[in-house]
């Protein structure tokens, strides 16, 4: 007999209520109920970031959580970083400018760890930049394009808060 | 992962109840950070989950006359970020930004890495250099277990099948006292290959009065090197002391090899976090 519980979270601003299997991790139900796709799974346990989303606003494994964990909370995934005329954010767009990602496997997660990075609109260094990201892998940049993105974006969002 | 039954007590009287029931049956979730890979990797299959991340009431930090206590339900970010820990337990703050990353200590709490008692966990090693005691609550009884006796083997605490633990108390941090965690891993953020968890106190002539060298990746369990401790206690804190006690830890460990790492690079290793911790925790000792 499955072991299943009723839960509600808001995703994306969306308000979802579900009912899901106790063993099934927020990532799995992100991507395979609520056809969010952009939370990518690569390791499955934790090691990879690649499945990096927002929960209440901070940086959390989607598959080291299960989805019952993430029971009234506010989850945002890579797909809420897009404008909603799905133009790039600010963001996007600066790791595009710099050609952070290859593959772009990875991408979901670093964008997420560096949305709530960015979040805590607190000044950083590069050094720190590149400790922060340490918790995704990339196996195609050699992570500089990465950072360099950061700090594009960062700037960019300086610049916008400063006009 | 593999199927099983979710429980999600409000209270520690629900959830202890819930433990006495199924024993070694259920596994305990807190942040989920280690049991939930174990559980993906199916090395751990259990059969009821109970899920203590709701309980009000193991959601504290407190500072006390007793020392700063941490409850079960209390995420290791919230201790790195909380100025109360910084101030009462800053071994325990200084430690957090070694264990994982952050998104990791966004989810993970400190009582949850205590419990699952992984040898090469930074946090163990902290509670067991400063003689932290730990809380355990089942249905019949509560008792307090010293860091001391709580580790009894890889992966294996002094924990039964129906205690679970509540929280853990950090002894009040004795005022000039230096300290200093380091670790040598691979990357960022992995587990360690060695690492040390130290503090000296320094009594009022400037001699030592109290050392603690407890070590993390360097055994079944985390370790205290008790014969290191007593090269210290009573001499000035100089570098050929700290040379000295380094030599005793080279040869007092017998560290586990494996592909990351020779026993003998471990154990050399841990002489020269030796000599690295305790300049740095004399230093601070001083300037505080």
């Amino acid at each position: 007999m499955a072991d299943r519980h009723s839960t509600s979270m808001t995703v994306n601003g969306n308000r979802i209520d579900l009912i899901v299997e106790s063993c099934r991790t927020l990532a799995e139900v992100l991507r395979e109920d609520l056809g969010l796709t952009g939370t990518h799974l690569g390791c499955e346990h934790g090691v990879c970031g690649a499945c990096t989303v927002a929960l209440d606003g901070r940086a959390v494994r989607s598959c080291l959580m299960l989805a019952l964990q993430a029971d009234g909370g506010a989850v945002q995934t890579v797909e809420s970083l897009c404008a909603d005329d799905g133009r790039l954010g600010p963001l996007q767009q600066a790791m595009a400018d710099k050609h952070a990602f290859q593959c772009a496997f990875c991408a979901p997660g670093f964008l997420m760890t560096a949305h709530c990075l960015l979040a805590e609109g607190r000044e950083i260094t590069r050094e720190e930049i590149r400790a922060e990201l340490s918790g995704n892998l990339c196996r195609c940049t050699g992570y500089q394009s990465i950072v360099d993105g950061m700090e594009a974006a960062i700037t960019a969002l300086q610049a916008d808060h400063d006009a | 992962m593999a199927a099983f039954r979710y429980h999600l007590p409000g209270t520690v009287e629900e959830a202890v109840e819930l433990l006495a029931q199924y024993g070694s049956d259920a596994k305990v979730l807190a942040g989920g950070q280690s049991l939930i890979p174990l559980m993906a990797l199916r090395l751990s299959r259990p059969e009821h989950v109970i899920d203590i991340g709701r309980i009000g009431d193991l959601d504290c930090i407190e500072d006390g006359p007793g020392g700063l206590t941490v409850g079960a339900a209390v995420r290791q970010a919230e201790v790195e970020l909380a100025p109360v820990a910084g101030r009462a337990a800053p071994l325990v703050a200084a430690a957090m930004p070694y264990i994982g990353h952050r998104a990791i200590r966004n989810r993970g709490t400190l009582c949850g890495s205590l419990a699952h008692a992984d040898p090469a966990a930074e946090l163990p090693a902290v509670a067991l250099a400063v003689d932290a005691e730990l809380i355990a609550h089942s249905a019949a009884r509560e008792r307090t277990i010293t860091a001391g006796d709580f580790y009894l083997g890889y992966l294996t605490s002094a924990l039964d099948d129906t205690e679970l633990l509540t929280g853990v108390r950090f002894p009040p941090w004795p005022r000039r006292t230096g300290w200093s965690v380091q670790k040598v891993s691979r990357r960022h953020g992995d587990f360690a290959l060695v690492g040390l968890a130290a503090v000296l106190e320094p009594a009022g002539d400037g001699r030592v009065e109290r050392a603690a060298l407890s070590f993390f990746g360097a055994g079944a369990t985390p370790l205290r090197v008790r014969e290191a401790e007593r090269v210290l206690v009573g001499e000035r804190p100089e570098p050929a002391l700290f040379a000295e006690a380094a030599g005793v830890v080279t040869k007092a460990l017998d560290p586990p090899g494996d592909n990351h790492a020779t026993a003998a690079y471990r154990a050399h290793v841990a002489g020269v976090l030796t000599r690295r911790c305790l300049a740095e925790a004399a230093d601070r000792a001083r300037g505080a």
